[in-house]
């Protein structure tokens, strides 16, 4: 297949790229504004071999992704605010377990059932932390169309990689705005896949670090190696273990076979943060109005950037960290909630610069006029 | 245990962590029965459980095996059946774990007829915390959250099963050993969601909270409980208050669910 010139919705560049990335099997509950990428799905994936089921709730397709998962495919799930939280003590099984499955959240306003088909950024602090315990989590967040169907890619990419959730954080704006995309060719799509225990592995022990990188082989169910899985904490042979020192040491592991590669995890895009003195921090569609803001200003001689985070958890430290190396001194965190990312935004900024909070919780969008403003504040205050 | 079924278990796992006396054991081993005299490839089976005492079986079964979350068993099983439909999958699951938290799960798998098999270890109380009431607990009998008598109604599991759609339905208990065997294997042969209720005793919390002295008071019970379903069906409702029924409830042959969806698979590549 050559490129592909077309007009795609949010929600349609997700199951694109999905399909494109190995995706074969998919099962969700109907909720807006994530909708689409079900139904497209139902009629997509057969067509490739793959699979499509509708479960009776949102805990039961979490449950479901992470069965087609073990049993060999790559497994997708899509929701919004409140199944979302359905979804956490699964996620959480699936964190410990290693077992690649991409979950999609496109936010809505909330709490609860909340703004139904109105957009908003609120589940920050919930897709790193919703489900309990010390666990690993990657989290990446598209701002266009096309970002949608690459970050999709890339969701599954990670998580086959280092056998952890990934979570692609969409919001109501890019899932269902509408733009004109170029899908790459086929053949120019990065594609990376489980790592597969080697055949004369003898004696197969399902959470051994055989290679030293943190990431053990993952057999599949039927494979021909019978193994154990279970959310318990477990050895290397997946059994269970109340030991301290088995205990911490898979701990350890899991969080360090995300901490030991951020530089390949993390991706972040700087504009105009050169010679800036402030610079906005943001995510997702927010980031649409700001890039706009940060041109008009610029126009006007204002010396302000934007640094966009494509990848939300981990936190890219390291991007507000190369910060400090410019002439920047403020940083206005713009985000579609109460304020969530800012916490961390300051903790990471250590007193270095002064950060400011542009935050809207009404179900409407960050205008550029309510950056604009916002900027003039600061440099006022400043 | 008979040499030949060694090799079905895990045996540095063993031994296991149920108390002496409790059921468990029993049906673990029946379905062990089971699979050994229908020569299934234990490479092709895949057990799954949820949370509970019973749902550690599988830990100690030589199979591909998976401990989920509290009564979810069959949602991951769903997904490990639709991805790979050659494998034989059998839930193991816990009255609490399959009819409390897990009970919209079964009555969408029967609606479905996915292939499934599940196997509930009926004890009528919470076991791994300690002896709560489940919804399988008697009206009137005691649990350590029911200190006053249990007032929640319980409710017949088969019937459940059968009316969301299993299409095969069969009760055993952990007394007549021979019949579960049979039962299984017939559970396991049929194709489509099949549904084996199995009474079961947990000394440890049943028995202490409600007096029955022994693991042995607590077998003779079920023994004298049980009655056929061709039995049954001369008695009144009042009549059958209390009692166990046993046998096959329900056998049909229909349409199976990944059966189905590589048909859909087949209509969506343009018939090839
Ligand atoms: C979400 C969740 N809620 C509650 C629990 C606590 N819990 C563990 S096992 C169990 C009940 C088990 O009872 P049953 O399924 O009847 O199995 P048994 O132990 O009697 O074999 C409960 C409530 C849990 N693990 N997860
Ligand atoms: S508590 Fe009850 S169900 Fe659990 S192992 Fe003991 S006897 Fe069995």
């Amino acid at each position: 297949m050559g490129k592909r010139v077309m007009l795609m919705q949010g929600n349609e560049a997700c199951v694109e790229g999905a399909i494109a990335a190995g995706m074969r099997f998919y099962a969700g509950y109907p909720i807006t504004p994530s909708t689409e990428i079900a139904e497209l799905s139902a009629e997509k994936l057969p067509k490739v071999g793959g699979k499509f089921i509708q479960m009776e709730d949102e805990i039961a397709s979490m449950g479901a992704v992470i069965g087609a998962s073990l049993a060999g495919l790559k497994a997708m799930t899509a929701t919004s605010g409140p199944g979302f939280s359905l979804k956490q003590e699964n996620i959480g099984f699936a964190c410990l377990t290693e077992v690649p499955c991409v979950i999609v959240n496109v936010q809505r306003g909330g709490p609860s059932t909340g703004l139904p088909t109105l957009p908003a950024q609120g589940d920050v602090m919930q897709a790193r932390w919703g489900t309990h315990g010390d666990h690993p989590i990657i989290v990446i967040s598209p701002s266009s169309v096309r970002e949608v169907f690459d970050m999709t890619i890339k969701a599954f990419n990670l998580s086959e990689k280092y056998r952890v959730p990934c979570i692609l954080l969409m919001d109501e704006v890019v899932a269902h705005m509408r733009e004109k995309v170029e899908l790459p060719e086929e053949l120019n799509i990065e594609i990376i896949n489980r790592k597969k225990p080697k055949a004369s592995l003898p004696d197969y022990k399902p959470y051994k670090d055989y290679d030293g990188d943190g990431i053990p082989p993952m057999a599949a169910f039927g494979d021909g190696t019978p193994f154990h899985v279970t959310g318990l904490i477990h050895d290397e042979t997946g059994f269970p273990s109340t030991d301290p020192k088995v205990t911490e040491n898979l701990l350890n592991r899991l969080m360090n076979k995300i901490y030991n590669n951020l530089d390949d995890i993390i991706e972040y895009e700087t504009v105009d943060t050169a010679d800036a003195n402030t610079v906005i921090v943001t995510f997702g569609s927010t980031a649409r109005s700001v890039l706009r803001a940060v041109k008009l200003l610029r126009q006007e001689g204002f010396k302000v950037g934007m640094l966009r985070l494509k990848t939300i958890w981990p936190f890219p430290h390291k991007a507000i960290n190369e910060l400090t190396q410019t002439a920047t001194k403020n940083l206005i965190v713009a985000e579609m909630n109460y304020g969530q990312l800012i916490e961390t935004v300051k903790a990471s900024a250590d007193g270095v610069f002064k950060v400011y909070g542009l935050n809207k919780y009404n179900g409407e969008l960050i205008t550029p006029q309510e950056v604009i403003d916002k900027v003039r504040e600061v440099a006022v205050n400043a | 245990m008979r040499k030949e079924l060694e090799r079905y278990f895990r045996k540095d796992k063993l031994p296991h962590i149920w108390c002496p006396g409790c059921g468990h054991g029993i049906i673990t081993g029946a379905v062990i029965r089971a699979i050994d005299n229908l020569k299934l490839d234990q490479n092709k089976i895949c057990i799954v459980s949820g949370i509970g005492c019973s749902s550690r079986a599988p830990g100690y079964m030589n199979f591909n095996t998976l401990h989920t979350t509290h009564g979810r068993a069959l949602a991951f099983a769903t997904g490990i059946k639709m991805a790979n439909p050659e494998l034989k999958v059998i839930v193991l699951t816990g009255d609490g774990d399959c009819a409390a938290i897990g009970g919209n799960h079964l009555i969408h798998a029967a609606r479905r007829n996915i292939d499934i098999t599940t196997i509930v270890f009926n004890n009528s109380i919470y076991g791994m915390t300690s002896g709560q009431y489940s919804p399988m607990t008697p009206k009137g009998a005691f649990a350590t959250t029911a200190p006053y008598g249990n007032i929640d109604r319980n409710f017949d599991l088969c019937k459940l099963a059968q009316s969301a759609g299993a299409t095969y339905v069969a009760r055993g208990t952990v007394y007549h050993v021979p019949q579960l065997i049979k039962l299984i294997e017939k559970a396991l042969k049929h194709k489509g969601f099949s549904f084996v209720d199995v009474a079961d005793i947990c000394p440890t919390y049943f028995g202490r909270k409600n007096k029955v002295p022994t693991p042995v008071a607590m077998m003779e019970k079920i023994r004298d409980m049980s009655i056929t379903v061709k039995t049954a069906e001369k008695l009144s409702a009042e009549e059958l208050s209390g009692k166990i029924v046993i046998g096959e409830f329900y056998e049909e042959n229909a349409l199976e669910f990944t059966e189905e969806y590589a048909k859909i698979i087949k209509t969506a590549q343009g018939g090839k």
